[in-house]
């Protein structure tokens, strides 16, 4: 029997050979992979985000645009519910008794065995004033709680499409951005969008011990590593809420924008977009079937006109001409033409409109004469020994007042416009197989030209400024400190100081001189300087124009109004864009036949398309 | 008088093999303790805790193991064969009237208290196994010694893989470990070793490449014994010429066989030739070698089959997330994923008593239990589970080594199923909570929560000290 005694030895070898291993594994995972002790810790840490109160909007003087309100979501953990009192639960919550033990049942049956200790959203958004009724009977409903959440609040109702909306992160940015979970907010448009980052603040996080039932057991290495949210920045805008609202008011039942600058600083004063919407619209969970009619509305209200529709500018185009003909030295102020009615070369014709002749270059803006810019532009064009080099410099120009680029103002989406290059002509007429007669329309600020209410307000503020500009921009300072420094550097023309003059007397002729085609534009006691506009539109009506500023010396103010389908430039958009100025510099409205008259004017059918007058 | 002479003898049992017992309880009572603690009842014998209970089972099986010292050793050799019988019928009873719990029908109610029968059929079965083998006249090689050892094996595992308990089935199997001390050839042994090897390797690499790998081993085994280095390096070559123009020669015909099929042709040509050849040369060995060459390419191919249509679907995947083949963290994954967790975390030096997150969080399953060993890894860390690991070699050795210092076969061979059953819930229950085993619900010896299985190790191992006294006499 002991003959195999030795095999004593090799079971013996065997068992530790096998307990070797185990240590071996154990030293593997324990002491060199690091991967457990992580997971150790995510097991066991339950981070809850500290969300930091999202930063206040105000307006240049002070007044609130946007600031928080606190709601309450009611919140259920399925396990603590025993018998409540549905009836006065959905009297509190508007809600059938049925829909709250049904929204119930779907939350118990979703809830396995660990969820049930986990407070499921129960009911959305309950106003503060309904919580305080709920909160005298909470002791009804054993297992509901309530979670105060902060949302935005609109106390002026304003510049909805200036300003924006928060709105749920989508998937691109959760992943872009750690900061962004599921379910958290973040601006969608407007300075929302813009300042996020200044506005959304820092959050912060307390880390606690959980078990695996999620239950928070105490707080890890007792707060020491906990972290305080720090709220978003307050952020002052450049809009004066007053100004913008009157012109919101002004703009009702018309397609269009208002954007009014202060020319000394390039803040924008008010930038009005419509047809607009009420911001309170995106904050109201109750109300998704109205925010998504706003969506869908095929008036686009959630499209800022104002820098993201592009127009042929029209007549004000000629203030442009004017300066470049002057710099150019093809046309000096006093240098006459005479209209019959129009501008005909060889097959073409440009017509115009009846006014004294012949006119000199200031009464040309006066009286808007096409004839007098289709001589002046051939001659800019024409100076050279090729339309080419021509139209180079004349594009360089044109280019200097920020027109056919991105103005890059803090107001996103901003579109750049369209400025022709030659080969764009190369390849409408073949390369040299044009000349300065078939890009006449650029003379009236037709043809392929296409800019922004934002633009055209930035051309008044470079005249009222005699040859700069300052990047225009909506943001005053955000959290005290001044934004993006880009703002404050002076854009400089490559138009002489000393031309603008004229130009500007020209304007002043426009709406005070008899003949002037904006005389409605005139205030008293206010020297305004305006340029009206008919911008032709193969689609229909042409739309109204008119960019002014004020006072001629030392403005103010510079204001560009663009009226869809308005007709000519004095009909609605000069009396639109006096009224803004007229409101803005005397503070009150003299001329109330005429706010009457532009209130009342209605350019919007009643099936929300833009009438044909 | 006799009560006299015991407590004298008893004085001679042995004392470290005792010591390392109440250590292991000791450590189990901590680790139970920790495992159940909850902040709000600290007390250590509060209703709230498994410890207080477990404290009970830990004073009843100090009383159990007197008991056993006590009565007459002479009373297990004579009885053992009706309590093998008794603990059969009882197993019967269980899965006739026994509880589910757990998907294993493994639990028989006596009124206030549950125990398992099959523990207590693990000592039957050592103690029947060792008078079986020690019998005058037992050969291991014969046909009816090997039939009547293994049929004694056989019997408590069908029995209990009935009761849908697999992982105590199991461990009778470990109870070869006895025959091979009793002389089972050491090559079935390592035969039984190459299978379960083979059946790990197959679900894991290609049959083809176990194929090649076999007929590598067997030619190279072939070369060994019989030093017909030239016929060896002849066959493989030729193996895979026909391999290869079998895979390939064909193609131009439009015929394709796949490489698996092109392989086992190529052997299939070949082992008449070698058999031809062994015979010519009366070479004996080389019909084993083909013969356990069949045999494991025939297992090979047969494993897929038995691992899709006889195992279950849990038992799959245990082996699965064993292998390292496919897991699911959050599904039937979750207990060996948050045991390694729980045990990674605990580091070089552990978090202390009580400073175990992960298990005071109750992220691991079953953790007082079959999962205890957790607690040990996370709160006294590498060292702490390292020092476990040792007293249980230690105590595996000592019980060899008192084995083998037994007169009787019969103690003699009951001394080494006792080591074989507690090797063999060491190392799978250890090995499952660290991923290295397949999750199978056996207890960790002395150390997990629950009576039935303390009382049951702790006869087992009294019952060898009773027999190492008794020679005394």
């Amino acid at each position: 029997m002991n003959e195999f005694a030795n095999r004593r030895l090799y079971i013996a070898i065997f068992f530790t050979l096998v307990c070797t291993i185990i240590a071996g594994r154990l030293f593997y995972i324990q002491v060199v992979d690091g991967y457990y002790k992580r997971v150790a810790d995510q097991n066991v840490m339950r981070y809850e985000l500290q969300y930091p109160a999202r930063g206040l909007i105000y307006d240049r003087h002070g007044t609130l645009l946007v600031g928080n309100q606190t709601v309450y979501d009611i919140v259920v953990v399925p396990r603590e519910v025993s018998s409540f009192d549905t009836a006065a639960l959905s009297q509190a919550l508007g809600v059938s008794p049925e829909q709250i033990l049904l929204t119930l049942s779907g939350i118990k049956s979703k809830a396995k065995k660990t969820a049930a200790y986990q407070p499921a959203l129960f009911h959305r958004q309950i106003s503060m004033e309904a919580f305080a009724l709920l909160q005298e009977k909470w002791f009804k409903f054993p297992g509901f709680y309530a979670q105060a959440r902060s949302i935005r609040s609109y106390p002026r109702r304003v510049a909805g499409n200036l300003i924006g909306y928060i709105g749920e992160a989508d998937t691109g940015s959760i992943a872009a951005d750690p900061f962004y979970t599921q379910g958290s907010y973040m601006g969608k448009i407007g300075v929302e969008y813009s300042y996020e980052k200044a506005l959304r603040g820092k959050r912060g996080v307390n880390i606690y011990m959980r078990d695996v039932y999620n239950r928070v057991k105490n707080s890890y290495a007792e707060g020491k590593l906990d972290t305080a949210a720090v709220p978003g920045k307050r952020i002052v805008c450049t809009i004066d809420a007053e100004l913008q609202e009157y012109g919101e008011r002004l703009m009702q039942n018309k397609v269009g924008s208002i954007v009014a600058i202060e020319p000394s600083t390039g803040e924008i004063l008010t930038l009005v977009s419509t047809p607009n919407f009420d911001p309170e619209l995106f904050i109201d969970v109750h109300r998704v079937a109205e925010r998504n009619a706003l969506i869908s509305d095929p008036m686009k209200p959630l499209f800022n006109r104002a820098v993201m529709a592009q127009y042929p500018p029209g007549s004000i185009f000629k203030c442009i001409n004017a300066l470049i003909a002057l710099q150019e030295g093809v046309a000096t102020e006093k240098t006459p033409h005479s209209c019959a009615g129009g501008y005909a070369f060889g097959k073409r014709f440009v017509g115009c409109h009846g006014h004294f002749s012949p006119v000199n270059l200031t009464q040309s803006l006066q009286v808007s004469c096409n004839t007098y810019y289709c001589h002046v532009f051939r001659s800019i064009i024409d100076k050279h020994n090729n339309p080419q080099t021509g139209f180079a410099t004349w594009r360089r120009h044109v280019e200097s007042f920020g027109i056919g680029r991105r103005l890059n103002s803090d107001i996103p989406n901003e579109l750049r416009g369209i400025l022709p290059t030659a080969a764009i002509y190369d390849r409408m007429h073949g390369a040299n197989r044009w000349k300065s007669l078939s890009i006449i329309s650029l003379a009236i600020g037709q043809g392929e030209l296409g800019v922004t209410p934002l633009h055209m307000a930035n051309i008044a503020a470079t005249i009222a400024n005699r040859g700069f500009y300052y990047t225009p921009h909506i943001v005053k300072s955000v959290g005290g400190e001044k934004p993006d420094s880009s703002f404050f550097v002076p854009r400089f023309t490559t138009i002489d100081r000393r031309h603008f003059e004229p130009i500007a007397q020209g304007m002043s002729y426009a709406v005070t001189q008899p003949g002037g085609t904006a005389r409605i534009a005139q205030i008293a006691g206010v020297e305004l300087c305006g340029k009206t506009g008919t911008a032709q539109n193969p689609h229909g009506e042409d739309h109204s124009v008119f960019i002014c500023f004020a006072p001629k010396d030392n403005p103010k103010i510079a204001v560009a109004v663009y009226v869809e389908n308005g007709g000519a430039g004095a009909k609605w958009a000069a009396p639109t864009a006096s009224l803004i100025v007229e409101k803005y510099l005397t503070k009150t409205v003299a001329r109330t036949w005429c706010e009457n008259y532009v209130v009342s004017g209605n350019l919007i059918q009643q099936n929300g398309v833009p009438s044909k007058q | 008088m006799a009560y006299r002479r015991n407590n004298k003898l008893l004085l001679k049992a042995d004392w470290g093999v005792i010591l390392i017992w109440l250590t292991l309880m000791a450590i189990g009572l901590l680790c139970i303790y920790t495992s159940g603690f909850n902040e709000e009842y600290p007390r250590f014998f509060d209703a709230h805790n498994q410890s207080r209970l477990q404290a009970l089972w830990v004073g009843m099986a100090c009383v159990i193991a007197i008991l056993v010292m006590i009565i007459e050793s002479q009373f297990y050799r004579f009885f053992c064969g009706a309590l093998y019988i008794a603990m059969l019928l009882l197993g019967v009873a269980t899965l006739v009237f026994g509880q589910e719990i757990n998907g294993s029908k493994s639990w028989l109610s006596l009124g206030v208290v549950s125990i398992q029968p099959v523990e207590f059929m693990k000592v039957a079965a050592a103690l029947m196994l060792a008078k079986i083998v020690s019998a005058h006249g037992f050969r291991i090689q014969n046909f009816g010694g090997a039939t009547r050892a293994i049929a004694i094996i056989l019997a408590p595992f069908a029995l209990t893989l009935l009761q849908h308990d697999t992982g105590s089935a199991l461990v009778f199997t470990s109870l070869i470990i006895v025959l091979y001390r009793a002389g089972l050839k050491t090559w079935i042994l390592l035969s039984c070793l190459f299978l379960i090897l083979l059946f790990i390797l197959s679900l894991l690499v290609e049959q083809v490449a176990i194929t090649i790998f076999i007929s590598l081993l067997c030619t190279g085994v072939f070369m060994a014994i019989s030093r017909q280095h030239k016929a060896g390096f002849i066959n493989m070559a030729l193996v895979a010429a026909v391999t290869l123009a079998l895979y390939f020669g064909l193609r131009p015909l439009d015929i394709r066989i796949p490489l698996f099929e092109s392989l086992i042709l190529a052997h299939a040509v070949m082992l008449p030739v070698a058999a031809i050849y062994a015979w010519w040369h009366r070479l004996k060995h080389i019909f084993f070698i083909i013969g356990f060459f069949v045999a494991s390419v025939s297992i090979t191919y047969s494993v897929d089959y038995v691992f899709d249509n006889v195992l279950k679907e849990h038992q799959r995947r245990r082996i699965n997330d064993m292998l390292g083949i496919e897991s699911d963290v959050k599904g039937w994954g979750y207990n060996v994923h948050q045991s390694k967790i729980a045990i990674g975390s605990g580091g070089l030096t552990g978090k202390g008593f009580l400073g175990g997150m992960q298990t005071k969080g109750n992220f691991v399953p079953e953790q007082s239990t079959d999962f205890i060993f957790c607690t040990v890894g996370e709160e006294w860390g590498f060292w702490g589970a390292t020092v476990v690991v040792g007293l249980y070699l230690l105590l595996l050795v000592r019980i060899l080594n008192i084995a083998e210092r037994q007169k009787s076969a019969f103690a003699k061979f009951y001394g080494y199923g006792v080591a074989a059953i507690l090797f063999f819930h060491i190392a799978v229950n250890i090995g499952m909570t660290i991923g290295i085993a397949p999750v199978v619900g056996i207890p960790l010896p002395f150390i997990s929560y629950g009576g039935s299985s303390l009382w049951a190790f702790t006869i087992l191992l009294f019952v060898l000290l009773k027999f190492d006294v008794a020679k005394y006499e």
